[in-house]
């Protein structure tokens, strides 16, 4: 099958981490993934507010995803909509299983992730940099997480899908993946695969979660080399 | 003793391995899961006979027992000050933790510590998540004028340096009075509070590189203390003795 962009079916768009981008957070990194671009900042941990939120055996870990207006082709209305607010609890519930959340009782730590430009796989672009951004602040990790979507059209399972593919597609399962546990915290299906199919998809996920995560570790030993 | 996965001094990132052996024991920043130690933070590993811990190079303030700390008074209460000190929970001063006697009946707390002071002051104790400050240490002090200079919290201990090596080199070279929070606050008062706030900078910059102290030396102008051996200081002493 040729891809629009000649990528080989198991192969991501071109992948490029930077860390330490925004001086004023504790933590902050930039991730691009083709022409998809996503910057996440880590504040915290501070006091949570209004107290009755708080959890007193650990941390609560917010996140707020948003796409910047000029971000896509269509204006993105700002402000929360449906989508954004689906999107910032799953990758809460993506990130939360490797951080030492029980570190800061009744504490919060405020991820931002901002998606300032958009071409598909804009989520898993998300996770990818708050996974960084959090090493990065010095918030106490067991592991990094790694996320990529794949999805299956005709026969083939294709990796990173992005421009005319996602409508072609069958399927589209965004995952993320902690590669030294071995744990998949974050499953979505946009579509519908027999179950064969979606263990094939996540196969091919994981591999790719792998490369990824190669990626996050030399980009966060980078920024503390000259 | 089986090997270490990595070098002492290597950059490692959260979830890498460092040993795999019950031989060791996690220290700071590191957690065992099965057999193995790793790393919670990106920072450089260190070997202390059989302790794992690794340094971070970025690091959220949490307040110990024994930190000098420095924080803004920022409301008073019938029975103390609550201070905040940049850690997730804001600290409070109870009244026992003043050196001198006070009877909140008779005198208002803010003869002594007022709205928007900043005070030096000692965690004395954490409990659980209320942090509690006294004043009774020699170094605990008001500050009056001056500046504050907030740093990497990660990086105080770099700023103080060996012994105090690195502080007292900025202090001498620069004139200025200088007092160094744990939790990344500093105060600075002199004439030349600008080449001081440089200093700052290339040491949060560069303090996983080694030699720093010397290259702090150079910024601020002159050598670091060892001055150079010229024919005249050596023949200095002779002299001495000569009019004895």
């Amino acid at each position: 099958m040729k891809r629009e962009d000649g990528r080989a079916v198991d192969e991501y768009r071109p992948l490029e981490i930077k860390v330490g981008i925004i001086p004023n957070a504790n933590g902050s990194a930039m991730v691009k993934m083709g022409k998809t671009v996503a910057i996440a900042g880590v504040y915290g941990p501070v006091e949570f507010l209004p107290k009755h939120k708080q959890l007193s055996d650990r941390a609560v870990l917010r996140c707020i995803y948003t796409m910047a207006p000029f971000s896509t082709e269509d204006r993105v209305r700002p402000g929360p909509s449906r989508r954004s607010t689906e999107i910032s609890m799953v990758t809460a519930n993506a990130l939360s299983p490797v951080v030492f959340l029980e570190e800061f009782p009744t504490s919060v730590i405020n991820v931002f992730i901002n998606i300032i430009q958009a071409n598909a796989g804009t989520r898993t672009a998300g996770i990818n940099a708050a996974s960084v951004a959090l090493a990065d602040a010095g918030i106490p990790m067991r592991d990094l997480v790694a996320s990529i979507a794949a999805g299956k059209i005709g026969d083939e399972y294709v990796l990173d899908l992005a421009g005319k593919e996602e409508e072609a597609t069958k399927a589209d399962i965004p995952i993320a993946y902690s590669p030294r546990a071995k744990q998949i915290t974050l499953l979505q299906m946009d579509g519908d695969l027999p179950p064969a199919d979606v263990k094939k998809v996540i196969e091919l996920n994981i591999k790719a979660c792998e490369k990824i995560y190669e990626t996050q570790k030399t980009a966060l030993k980078e920024r503390w080399k000259k | 003793m089986s090997e270490l996965l990595k070098n002492e001094r290597e950059i490692v990132v959260p979830g890498e391995e460092i040993v795999k052996s019950m031989e060791f024991v996690p220290g700071r920043n590191c957690f065992r899961e099965g057999e193995t130690i790793m790393a919670k933070k990106v920072g450089l590993v260190s070997v202390d006979h059989r302790v794992i811990s690794v340094v971070p190079l970025n690091s959220p303030y949490i307040p110990r027992e024994g930190d000098m700390v420095i924080g803004e008074v920022v409301s008073i209460q019938n029975n103390g000050w609550v201070v905040l000190i940049d850690a997730p929970h804001d600290a409070f001063l109870p009244l026992a933790g003043v050196r001198e006697y006070i009877d909140p009946r008779k005198v208002p707390l803010s003869k002594f510590y007022s709205v928007g002071d900043i005070i030096y002051a000692k965690v004395s104790a954490t409990q659980g998540r209320s942090i509690y400050l006294s004043m009774q240490d020699i170094k605990a002090k008001k500050f009056r004028g001056g500046r504050i200079v907030k740093i990497n919290p990660a990086k105080v201990p770099r700023l103080i340096g060996k012994k105090g090596s690195m502080i007292s080199l900025i202090k001498e070279r620069t004139g200025c009075r200088i007092h160094v929070g744990q939790n990344g606050k500093v105060w600075l008062e002199g004439q030349d509070a600008e080449s001081c706030i440089k200093a700052f900078g290339v040491i949060e910059k560069e303090s996983a590189s080694e030699g720093l102290t010397e290259k702090i030396g150079k910024l601020l102008g002159g050598a670091v203390k060892k001055e150079p051996i010229t024919d005249e200081a050596l023949k200095e002493p002779e002299k001495e003795e000569a009019k004895v």
